[in-house]
């Protein structure tokens, strides 16, 4: 629908994006089959022993969602963990915690080498939170790490659990940032303001948190990637919408959105396409692009700022 | 004297033609808020306080320290129906334009009460609310009241209310609004799809909550 009325818009920046037109298409992978693994329900809070273990519990729950006040020497933006992974590492379908704890150690293409769960949250602070890597055994990765043990108490071992990660949307057969703008403008400004850079409440609280510039995730997060915005968007966005955005929709927002410049990727040499080439080499991917004149990550802010 | 009875003329002529045409900014919202206007519409400070920090009694919100954009927008919808209410509709149309601007920036320009007047609830409907506000319930799909609020009630932006410290009967009144459509105001309908989802009682426990916290505190972060 919103292909054939932007048809040309979309053609024209496909064209100049260098993108193939024909994107694969492939299916719903890992889709979840109703019946097939029963919904996974982690504890509730009150199941928090009352030990010591019990206050690393809570403090990585505290660290999860007023992270930049709790971890301040490790993030480097305005994001909190509970931006992307919503009710606290809770929710379905939001990257939740206790679906990500019980599928590692695990080997991940993006740094090649078998990840434990530990590294994984490094990741994060290094690219979501656009900060430092707290070292291994640090006290924060550690409360952390606890807190996504207790969410997965009682969830099978190695089993990709329903809910896991964000839903893998079918792919479209291309990209139309102009309509990403336009839904932007409809559904998301609102909340995260016509510039991405999110919004604060009158004594400076900032509740919605930015989506693009020097203050939100880094070129090396996963978020930057379309594929992971577009299926966290239509599964989640607006806020207590979820699913109310059609596929088409949720591709070119998340597409508009992942066009615009944000902090550098920490892993970046100096060399911009060599920097695409290793590490964002997918049409799916605006890093070392030109979009709407401006080419992601040749001025980009710097990669792990941290506390101020 | 029948000379300065001329200039006095003139000069009064002179006032008069220089309030005509006085900008929009110098209608003096302060004025309607304590008096009401010429036109019919009475003191705002009749139901809202003096100090437009409402009444619990009467389940009039406070409107001191509310975001100017927020008012306007009220106003705007109690005048053109789509916030349905027989006395501020009626208000609303008595107003012009620029009088609803000018006394909506009046009242976001009063500080917000120090202290909440409503006491705390106990138990199972404090921590109800406490829950709901902050965390939400998400097994129905509902965000926690903060997310878009503020995480102490504070409010954000022009879209985005301050519920702290509001009456808790004024609170319940508006999800019920939202809930039976006589309120269909909001963006996106955002709250539309938050009071569907919630049960009267989770309605009365998060009023309660807020009620009882004060209009001005800044709280933890979530």
């Amino acid at each position: 629908m919103s292909l054939t009325r932007h048809g040309a818009a979309s053609l024209a920046t496909v064209l100049a994006l260098g993108l193939t037109l024909a994107l694969p298409q492939i299916g719903a992978a890992g889709a979840d089959r109703e019946g097939a693994v029963p919904p996974f329900v982690p504890p509730p809070d009150s199941a928090i022993p009352d030990d010591d273990l019990g206050k690393v519990i809570r403090l990585g729950e505290h660290i999860f969602h007023d992270t930049r006040n709790q971890a301040p020497a490790f993030v480097g933006n305005d994001l909190r963990c509970t931006n992307c992974h919503l009710d606290r590492g809770r929710l379905g379908h939001s990257a939740p915690l206790w679906a990500a704890y019980v599928t590692y150690p695990a080997y991940r293409a993006k740094n090649r080498h078998v990840n434990t769960f530990a590294e994984r949250l490094q990741g994060c602070f290094r690219y979501s939170m656009n900060g430092k890597a707290p070292p291994l055994g640090d006290p924060v990765l550690v409360a952390l790490e606890s807190y996504a043990a207790f969410l997965a108490h009682g969830a099978p071992v190695g089993v990709k659990l329903p809910g896991q990660g964000y839903p893998k949307l079918t792919k479209p057969k291309g990209l139309d940032i102009p309509h990403g703008r336009e839904v932007y403008a409809a559904k998301c400004a609102l909340c995260h303001g016509e510039n991405g850079a999110g919004q604060a409440s009158s004594d400076g609280t900032l509740v919605f948190p930015p989506l693009w510039g020097g203050r939100s995730y880094n070129w090396g997060a996963g978020m930057s990637s379309v594929v992971n915005a577009a299926g966290f968007i239509k599964a989640n966005m607006p806020l207590g919408q979820g699913n109310s955005l059609t596929d088409a929709e949720a591709w070119d927002v998340a597409a508009y959105i992942d066009s615009r410049e944000r902090p550098q990727d920490p892993r970046f040499t100096g060399d911009l396409a060599a920097t695409r080439a290793a590490h964002h080499d997918s049409p799916y991917d605006f890093y070392g692009q030109t979009v709407d004149g401006v080419t992601l990550g040749a001025q980009s802010s710097p990669a792990g700022t941290v506390a101020r | 004297m029948g000379l300065k009875g001329g200039k006095a003329r003139i000069a009064l002529g002179g006032l008069m033609v220089l309030l005509a045409a006085s900008p929009a900014c110098a209608i003096d919202g302060s004025e309607i808020a304590r008096n009401g206007t010429q036109t019919g519409a009475p003191a705002c400070a009749a139901c809202h306080g003096d100090d437009g920090g409402g009444s619990i009694e009467g389940g009039f919100p406070r409107l001191a320290g509310l975001s100017v954009g927020y008012l306007t927008h009220e106003l705007d919808s109690f005048g053109d129906g789509s916030r349905e209410n027989e006395t501020m509709g009626a208000i609303a149309q008595a107003l012009t334009s620029d009088e609803r601007r000018a006394v909506a920036a009046y009242y976001a320009g009063l500080p917000a009460p120090k202290a909440a007047e409503a006491s705390a609830p106990d138990g199972a409907i404090s921590s109800r609310g406490r829950n709901l506000a902050e965390t939400g319930d998400w097994s129905r799909g509902v965000p926690a009241c903060g997310q878009c609020h503020g995480p102490a009630g504070q409010g954000v932006g022009a879209a985005f209310p301050a519920l702290a410290g509001q009456p808790a009967a004024y609170l319940m009144a508006q999800l019920s609004a939202w809930k039976t459509g006589t309120r269909h105001n909001d963006p996106l309908g955002l709250m539309k799809g938050i009071a569907d989802k919630l049960s009267d009682q989770d309605g009365a426990a998060v009023s309660a909550y807020y009620a009882a916290l004060p209009a001005s505190q800044v709280g933890d972060s979530r």
